[in-house]
């Protein structure tokens, strides 16, 4: 894996990328939001530090999925009316890049779907079913959330984005589906609902009396 | 690596000043919780501001004490779990006000579990991602899930009111769900609907003993009382049945074992003519036969061409050297017609004796068959006169030493008791589980 090693454009602190296909990320000393448009490094803004978070994962934790390792390398911060929750950033041994979701300590990993056709924003309602890789997804829950912040490297340039809905599907198993409408069109990501133990992480937090 | 990333320092606990009272509200879940109840004043907190406001007082009345302590550890479900919230919630049923107790369990990698009470039956509660697939089962509604059927027990609304400790969402007194369960004991499936989603959970049935070990509590658990709607039943009629159908299994083969090794001999055959009033001695003694070997049973089989008619046979059995002699009699009797319901029958041509058990020697058989002159037909006698004659042709014959399956059915007569009065008692467990539910059983002799 290649780690292009450049220059923050604000302050010219040294900049390292640890995933050749990471989009963003954050310069570690001055906070700038930094695009990359390859090779050329962009400051597009600056990013507030993340409020305290009580996930157990973070940046560089490792784990298993499915027969491959895999690493943490960024993550983005939504909340909604009812809270907040993780989708962190997670790269495969075989280079290719998927999403580990952390709401309230349920954990879900899902990827990007292939391009197709999906309902657009205005038919999309609850209890809604459509089927994908002929299992039927049920729309379980409609959230209106927003960008909380980011760390470490994305595969998108991700900000300056309001408002996004996101269609939670559920199936009548441990499949699960996710309607992202934060871009035009639609996109679809699909997973699987994940028990803690299951995924083998290593490199957690710690937290105080829990050993 | 060479990292310019400083992970994130040891996650801490926090405490909080009450803004209401000024007491400690210590937080367990490291910033999970949106909701905290201060455990002086019972003011219900919004956690997600750092200000605390102040979103309800509850009331006196509606205060419990948990029997789980906030802040108790204990192993339970494949992990150690923290109480870090309790509340109570109840449904109303003509009339009656049901309450139970949910602890809100809390481990920072593994998440939420729940603890819930109902009159000392406990249940292990996780929340599930899964979306159960409804189905009717037997014109009720149900879900299957994991490739079990559950049943729809109950459905009602549910308030909840009381609350303590904290909870990772906005939680009040006052907040109402529809709360329906679905059993496949000891398994329970509950779907809490609310206007914006169905949320699932599973439990398992856990006993107050098991509780008790779990969080190491002093003292016993209390008693549970009635049958709840997981508990699994002790009356599980399978296992009782398959031990039945092993040990019917063994006198089966026991009886096939005697069978085999029955001689089941034919030591006497033949056949006779009987005509009533030709003036001779009815009763005659068959040659001597041999009955060999060890003790054993004994069985005449007569068979006789009667129609609408009937034959009695007086037998003795008599040993040659001893004098001996065992008596019995048969009928055989057979009636054949037609009426309004079409053809009938009654009786046979043949019948068997059977004598248990004669020693070995020599014997014979005095036979002495009688029938009813009058029942026969008129024929002319030497004498020139018209009388009545009835007559037959029989057939007698005797084997020695056959298999006899008395014995087998009263044993598996006998072995059936108790798993029978098992499945009696375990329908009289399931009725009292289903009286509690929206389908309660049929019951026989009044209100």
């Amino acid at each position: 894996m290649s780690q292009p090693i450049s220059n923050c454009p604000n302050c010219g602190a040294p900049v390292q990328f640890r995933w050749s296909g990471a989009a963003q990320t954050a310069c570690p000393f001055c906070k700038s939001i930094i695009v990359r448009t390859d090779i050329e490094l962009k400051n597009v803004g600056e990013v507030a530090d993340l409020p305290p978070d009580p996930s157990p994962i973070q940046l560089l934790t490792e784990g298993s999925f499915g027969g491959q390792r895999f690493n943490v390398t960024g993550r983005l911060v939504y909340e909604y009316e009812n809270g907040g929750w993780n989708e962190w950033h997670i790269v495969f041994s075989d280079g290719s890049s998927g999403w580990l979701a952390d709401a309230q300590l349920q954990y879900a990993i899902s990827r990007l779907a292939p391009a197709q056709a999906l309902p657009a924003q205005a038919e999309i309602s609850r209890g809604k079913v459509m089927t994908f890789n002929n299992v039927e997804f049920e729309v379980a829950t409609l959230t209106l959330a927003r960008y909380k912040g980011f760390e470490g490297e994305l595969p998108f340039p991700y900000y300056g984005k309001s408002d996004m809905l996101f269609a939670d599907l559920r199936t009548t198993g441990s499949q699960f589906g996710t309607l992202d409408y934060s871009e035009d069109p639609a996109l679809l990501y699909l997973g699987e609902w994940v028990e803690f133990d299951q995924l083998q992480l290593k490199n957690l937090r710690q937290f105080e009396g829990w050993a | 690596m060479s990292s310019p990333l400083v992970a994130p320092p040891v996650v801490k606990t926090k405490s909080l000043s009450c803004p209401n009272c000024g007491g400690p509200v210590e937080l367990r879940g490291f910033g999970h919780a949106l909701t905290v109840v201060c455990p002086q004043c019972f003011s219900v907190l919004d956690a997600s501001t750092p200000e605390l406001k102040i979103l309800q007082q509850i009331e006196e009345r509606w205060r419990r004490t948990p029997k789980i302590p906030l802040g108790t550890r204990g192993k339970i479900g494949g992990g150690e779990f923290e109480v870090i919230g309790f509340q109570t919630r109840s449904v109303e049923e003509d009339g009656e006000t049901f309450s139970w107790d949910e602890y809100l369990l809390f481990n920072p990698y593994k998440g939420f579990r729940y603890v819930v009470e109902y009159d000392g039956h406990w249940n292990f509660v996780t929340p599930m991602e899964a979306m159960p697939h409804r189905i009717a089962l037997g014109g009720r509604p149900g879900v299957i899930f994991e490739g079990r059927r559950f049943k729809h027990f109950s459905g009602a609304e549910a308030v909840t009111t009381f609350v303590l400790g904290e909870f990772p969402w906005r939680v009040k007194t006052g907040d109402k769900v529809i709360d329906d369960d679905f059993i496949d004991p000891p398994t329970v499936l509950s779907a809490e609907t609310t206007d914006e989603e169905v949320t699932w959970s599973r439990g398992e049935y856990m006993t107050g003993a098991e509780i008790w070990k779990a969080f190491a509590l002093p003292g016993p658990a209390p008693r549970a009382s009635g049958v709840y709607l997981n508990q699994p039943s002790p009356f599980k009629s399978g296992g009782m049945w398959t031990s039945f159908g092993g040990m019917l299994a063994m006198v089966a083969a026991l009886a096939i074992f005697f069978s085999v090794f029955s001689a089941n001999r034919t030591v006497f055959e033949d056949h006779y003519q009987f005509q009533t009033g030709d003036g001779r001695e009815p009763s005659f003694v068959t040659p001597i036969f041999d009955l060999k070997g060890r003790t054993a049973s004994l069985e005449l089989t007569v068979h006789a061409n009667v129609t609408n008619d009937w034959a009695y046979f007086n037998f003795a059995l008599i040993n040659e050297d001893t004098g001996n002699a065992f008596d019995f009699g048969r009928e055989v009797s057979y009636y054949t017609g037609s009426d309004s319901d079409g053809p009938w029958t009654e009786g046979g041509q043949t019948s068997t004796a059977y004598i248990p058990s004669v020693p070995p020697g020599r014997y014979y058989l005095r036979v002495e068959p009688e029938m009813d002159a009058n029942a026969g037909s008129f024929v002319r006698a030497s004498n020139g006169k018209m009388t009545r004659v009835n007559r037959m042709s029989y057939s007698i014959t005797l084997k020695h030493d056959v298999p006899d399956y008395t014995w087998f059915w009263i044993v598996a007569g006998l072995l059936m008791i108790p798993p029978l009065a098992h499945t009696v008692r375990g329908r009289n467990f399931e009725v009292r589980r289903w009286m509690q539910s929206d389908y309660p059983p049929v019951q026989h002799g009044g209100n």
